[in-house]
Order: C-alpha cells, then structure tokens, then sequence
C-alpha cells in the first residue's frame, strides 16, 4: 500500500516537473543574436518540398548548415534538394563550402493511410526522429505541413524539455490552406514559436499567427 | 504549333489522364487548334503511348528535374491542384486550368484553386467537368 502511494507520488511529481518545464520551453523566447543558426528543414515529399524550397530561396548565408530531413525513399526530394544547393552555390561563389546534409527517416503518413493506423507509424517515426535530433542539435527548425514535421518537431521540443537544447520551431502553413489549417497545423499551432500562414483569413482566424501575404 | 501541358506533379491523377486521352477530349483538343499534347504523368499507372502524326503529337513522361521548359512552350496548362504546379504555370503566365482530384483526402487543394478563381488567375474543374470548361478552352 505504501509502495503504491510512495509510486503514485512520484509519478505526480514528474507528471508536474515534465508540464512546468513544457510550459517553460513553450513560453521562452531566445533572442540573443548569433552569427549563424544551424536550420533543419523538413522536406516532406512532391509539392511540400518544392515548397519549401522557394522558401529556402531567399535565405542567408547565416543559416547554415543546413540539414534536410526527407522520408524514406523519396528521391525526388533528394534530387530537388541538391539541385537547389548546387544552384546556390552557382551564385554565391563565396557560398561554396557551405556544407548541407540529407538525413531519411521513415514516413509518418502515406497518402491516404487510415488515420489508425497513423498513429503507429507516427510513434514508430518518432522514435527514429529523436535520435536524429539529438544528433543534429539543429538551432532552428524549419517546416511547412507534412505529416513527416510532427515527429521531428515534437523531439526537438523534447530536446528543450530535457534540457538539452532550446530549439526554435518555425511553422509555415503551406500557401494551398486558404480557410483552414492542415492537421499538420493544428497540432504545430501550439508548439511552435513562430507560426506563418499565407492567406488574411487564416489570420482572422488564429490571430497569434504571423501573415506576411504569400511567401512562397 | 499550339501545345496542351497535362502535368499532375508528384502525384498519380489517372483519372485526369484517362479524362485528357478519352476521344471526344482529343478530338476538342485539335478542334481548338492545338497540334501538341504533352502529359506529364507523375505516379500514375495509366501509361499512354505518345504517338506523332502529321497534325498532332502526344508526349508522355514521368518526371523531368524542371517543368520550366514545358510550361514556358505551352498555350494552355492543365493541371492538378497542387501549389508548387499553380505557382509555377502562373509565374510564366500562361492560361491555367487546374482539375480537382476528388479522390483526395479532405480535397485541400480545393481551397488554392477556389481562392486563385476568385482572385480571376485560372478556371478550375473536376475530371468529369472538364470538357465544359470552355471559356478557357
């Protein structure tokens, strides 16, 4: 019996630790000024990576490296990736040794997948992702909607609960949600320190969302 | 030489494919003066052989590294509702009918093709609709 209650109380007491501290990496703003911010990008497949790829288009040298998540097997994102970087580094001679790196994990949602059966393949992807984060340390997070994001940022939001490092989570709805918020989103809208949307309506509708018209 | 650009990205949209390739869509296509039909068909398992005959030429493929080339040579583009597809056939200007898949989960796209009509930048449609889709025709 006491065993029991000695248990119940210290599942209490890290149920509480673990909220307090959600609570803090959810709440605090890092603005120190850094020469350069390593950036995870997450590249989900087909239209997701072209988009965020124009995305990338106008980035600065100071975010770097760069690091790419892609699903298993998608080579297509693969190849995008890579041409975008060799286009980069075409222009901006001095950009050449800018390293970048392509990391794979698996999906965490086919298309048209029962949503049950989601919910296993995104524990399984998450279980991968955090690995990769831990190793990566990115200093931001970059992502635009796939179901591949959640896993990730939710491990780099576990990276700040554990204490290990505050990562920067930036969100950009993709410009084809007009009305209303891919899953992707309504579930990033909440853990993400900076959430962009593309169209006035979405603002209306969630007004501590950035708008900056389309960006893309 | 007027050229139809069919592209359905990363996706597989059979239904537009099969809907482009049925007779009487062929047979509008050349009634309106097109000469040159080009499918770009992504993932899809219709596969169609591109033929060329004196007044009319079909090609087909998969993927290429960059669609620029294609939409920069075509007078009208059709394609699936995807941003990246939009973007790019709008950037280059050209007369865009987009068709809605309507096998899609929740049909997001919906709302891209909805919003850009509105705003006056291209017609949009579903398979079935298509060939209805006359002013942009």
């Amino acid at each position: 019996m006491m065993c029991v209650l000695i248990l119940a109380a210290a599942a209490g007491a890290v149920a509480a630790f673990l909220i307090l501290r959600i609570w803090v990496v959810l709440r605090s703003r890092d603005f120190t000024p850094r020469e350069s911010l390593s950036i995870l990008v997450v590249a989900g497949s087909g239209g997701h990576t072209t988009e965020i790829l124009r995305l990338l288009g106008s980035l600065s040298n100071a975010y770097s490296p760069r690091h790419y998540v892609i699903a298993d097997a998608d080579e297509m994102s693969a190849n995008k990736i890579n041409s975008f970087e060799l286009d980069r580094a075409d222009r901006d001679p001095n950009n050449m040794y800018t390293k970048y790196y392509i990391h794979r994990i698996p999906r965490s949602r086919e298309v048209r997948q029962s949503w049950p059966s989601t919910v296993f393949t995104t524990l399984h992807s998450m279980w991968l992702s955090f690995p990769l984060i831990h190793q990566v340390k990115p200093d931001l997070v970059l992502c635009n909607g796939p179901g591949t994001c959640v896993p990730i940022c939710v491990s780099a939001l576990l990276l700040g609960i554990l204490g290990i490092k505050k990562v920067i989570i930036v969100y950009v709805e993709s410009v084809c949600r007009v009305e209303t918020l891919s899953l992707s989103g309504k579930i990033l809208f909440h853990l993400s320190d900076y959430f962009i949307v593309q169209w006035p309506a979405l603002k209306e509708k969630y007004p501590k969302s950035v708008y900056l018209g389309r960006i893309v | 030489m007027k050229c139809v650009f069919v592209t359905v990205g990363t996706t597989s949209f059979d239904d537009l494919i099969a809907c482009v390739l049925a007779p009487d869509s062929l047979q509008k296509t050349e009634s309106l003066g097109y000469n040159r039909l080009i499918l770009q068909i992504g993932r899809g398992t219709v596969v169609p052989e591109p033929f060329s005959t004196e007044s009319f030429t079909l090609d087909v493929y998969r993927y290429k590294d960059s669609l620029k080339e294609d939409i920069r040579k075509a007078d009208l583009v059709i394609s699936h509702a995807g941003a990246g597809s939009c973007l790019e056939a709008l950037e280059k200007g050209k007369p865009l009918v987009v068709v809605i898949n309507g096998k899609l989960m929740n049909n997001h796209q919906l709302e891209l093709a909805k919003q850009l009509h509105k705003e006056g930048h291209l017609f949009y449609c579903t398979c079935s609709t298509l060939r209805h889709c006359t002013p942009a025709w």
